[in-house]
């Protein structure tokens, strides 16, 4: 009897206590990405980094306002390109989605999210910039918006899947329409986590730098509209970060620390969307 | 037309003395003026068959809904009960591969005719289902007017709507103060009473119960059944149940299904006191199902 009794303790403890350094060493590199970034970018920071543009080199001083203006701006139009179609076709997997077509469209949807992100990137130079010559901020946009969508679409099913049958009836039996059923209580209840996902995707596209290289390219000015080649954030920490110059790895550091702030910031607002809607129930 | 003192059945309504004092009274007057030959239908099925798939699940059922009274439709699991209701405001069709032959007639006119439109049909039949499925983004309030809001209509004086409702389903004294909560906060018995009032709010002429108190604990249920007693004043109800105490209790008429089959419909004092068919008899004293 005690022996039993003994022998299971010991192998809970022994579980439990493996289990905890098993998520120990999950955060390490997690952590250390944090610190490091934090502790080298710290020294970069100052009023300067977000209001002026980057000096020439040599110059001291200087900022990467461009940049951060240019990333919001491509984040922004690929939501604008990406979110809409995403969520419908999601919605139409959802509902739809037994037949062969749709089981094309699902199938395709997770190669896509498997797709290379520097694939997507070459696939939108040859798409847009070779036909309208020049690199834009329209194109970085779209090769955001292409890796976005499958995410997007697929969240979005899975999600309407989640959202329970009983609603669907109860919704048909008031007399809705099946479009009004979907659309105002099916889509209207996946919502907050429909909403979380897409978050969740905007902040892992945000720090592409692959897809931009030859989309968005990068400015070392400000660009006006959208039919001009932009700076992002990603693309300058990659290019300042290859440079021999002491200054600019010093600004990509703050650069990759910003971005890293803006991610975490997304992510975080996406959660507390969820939690505000859910609380409010 | 003479009113038969209403004694059931000792094995079905010894169980029920609970409710007996509150039933015995409502039953007294409840066989006045009715009677299967004569009753005045609201609704009423010729040949209705339902499939789905290739499973046939009704077999040709013609069954007279009587108006402003209530209708209970028992019968043992998978006799097709539930799906009998469901045709009788097109939710049927609206499973993958379900589908429904016959007539179904809402007064005059068959709601399964080529040119009715599905969706017009179920304003005016409304439906209550097994579990509470109040929408859970939506308040106590807007749940009440999730149907006509949904719906694209903007009633004159909401509140007047929601207190109308609240009040008719017992509720409102329950909910006035918290009307801005999420429906799904409250009690299954509530979240039912809600659902119904939510159902009311369009003004249906019949409303169609689907095993409203399964789900519910007996208070709960007792409440849902005053108010069904309630409701019959003014709706036609139809009541799937499981529980033939129940249908005792509510129903003016008693319909039982077998195997997909109507067996016998009748005054629901007549089904559990001299039922005709043998199956009746069995089903009702326990002896299967």
């Amino acid at each position: 009897m005690l022996s039993t009794y003994n022998r299971r303790k010991f192998t809970d403890v022994f579980v439990r206590s493996a289990c905890v350094v098993a998520a120990v060493i999950a955060l390490i590199p997690l952590i250390s990405v944090l610190y490091y970034v934090t502790a080298r970018g710290i020294g970069g920071i100052n009023l300067d980094f977000f209001t002026e543009l980057p000096k020439p080199v040599g110059e001291a001083g200087g900022g990467m306002a461009n940049a951060i203006v240019g990333t919001l701006k491509l984040v922004l139009l690929a939501c604008a390109i990406g979110i809409p179609p995403g969520v419908l076709a999601g919605v139409y997997l959802a509902e739809f989605g037994h037949s062969r077509f749709g089981k094309l469209v699902r199938f395709s949807a997770d190669v896509m999210s498997g797709v290379p992100s520097i694939t997507v990137g070459i696939f939108v130079y040859s798409l847009v910039v070779l036909q309208t010559k020049q690199f834009s901020a329209l194109a970085g946009g779209i090769a955001l918006a292409v890796l976005m969508l499958p995410t997007v679409t697929r969240t979005t099913e899975e999600l309407l899947k989640l959202v329970p049958e009983s609603l669907r009836e109860a919704a048909l039996g008031l007399g809705l329409p099946k479009w009004r059923a979907t659309l105002r209580v099916m889509l209207r209840t996946a919502a907050p986590g429909i909403a979380t996902g897409v978050m969740l995707a905007v902040a892992r596209v945000a720090g592409e730098t692959a897809p931009l290289l030859f989309t968005a390219f990068n400015n070392r000015f400000w660009s006006s509209g959208l039919n001009e080649p932009t700076a992002s954030l990603p693309v300058n920490i990659y290019t300042y970060a290859v440079s021999p110059y002491e200054e600019w790895h010093r600004q990509a550091w703050a650069a990759a620390l910003v971005l890293l702030l803006l991610v975490l910031l997304l992510n975080v607002s996406a959660r507390l969307l969820v939690r505000n809607r859910v609380g409010a129930r | 037309m003479t009113t038969p003192a209403l004694t059931l059945p000792k094995p079905t309504m010894k169980k029920t003395s609970r409710a007996d004092g509150a039933t015995e009274e409502a039953s007294k007057s409840r066989w006045d003026e009715v009677s299967v030959s004569t009753l005045v239908p609201k609704m009423r099925t010729e040949g209705l068959h339902a499939y789905f798939g290739q499973a046939e699940v009704l077999k040709g059922i013609s069954l007279k809904i009587a108006e402003k009274q209530v209708t209970a439709v028992i019968g043992p699991s998978g006799c097709g009960k539930s799906t009998f209701v469901r045709c009788l405001n097109r939710m049927h069709e609206v499973v993958p591969g379900a589908r429904a032959t016959g007539q179904v007639l809402l007064d005059t006119q068959d709601i399964y005719h080529g040119d009715v439109d599905a969706v017009r049909v179920r304003r005016r039949v409304g439906m209550v289902f097994q579990k509470p499925n109040p929408f859970p983004t939506m308040s106590i309030r807007d749940n009440v007017l999730a149907g006509l809001r949904l719906n694209g209509e903007r009633p004159d004086d909401p509140d007047a709507v929601v207190e109308k409702m609240l009040q008719r389903v017992a509720l409102w004294d329950e909910v006035k103060d918290i009307l801005g909560r999420a429906g799904t906060g409250l009690s299954g018995g509530q979240q039912q009473r809600l659902c119904i009032a939510r159902s009311l709010a369009l003004e249906p002429e019949v409303l169609l119960m689907d095993e409203p108190c399964s789900a519910l604990d007996p208070i709960a249920t007792a409440r849902v059944e005053e108010l069904i007693h309630e409701l019959r004043k003014s709706y036609t109800i139809v009541i799937v149940t499981h529980n033939m105490q129940q249908a005792a209790r509510v129903a003016n008429f008693t319909a039982f299904f077998y195997l997909g089959k109507l067996i016998e419909h009748d005054r629901t004092d007549v089904i559990f006191t001299r039922p005709k068919e043998q199956r009746t008899e069995d089903y009702i004293t326990g002896r299967f199902g």
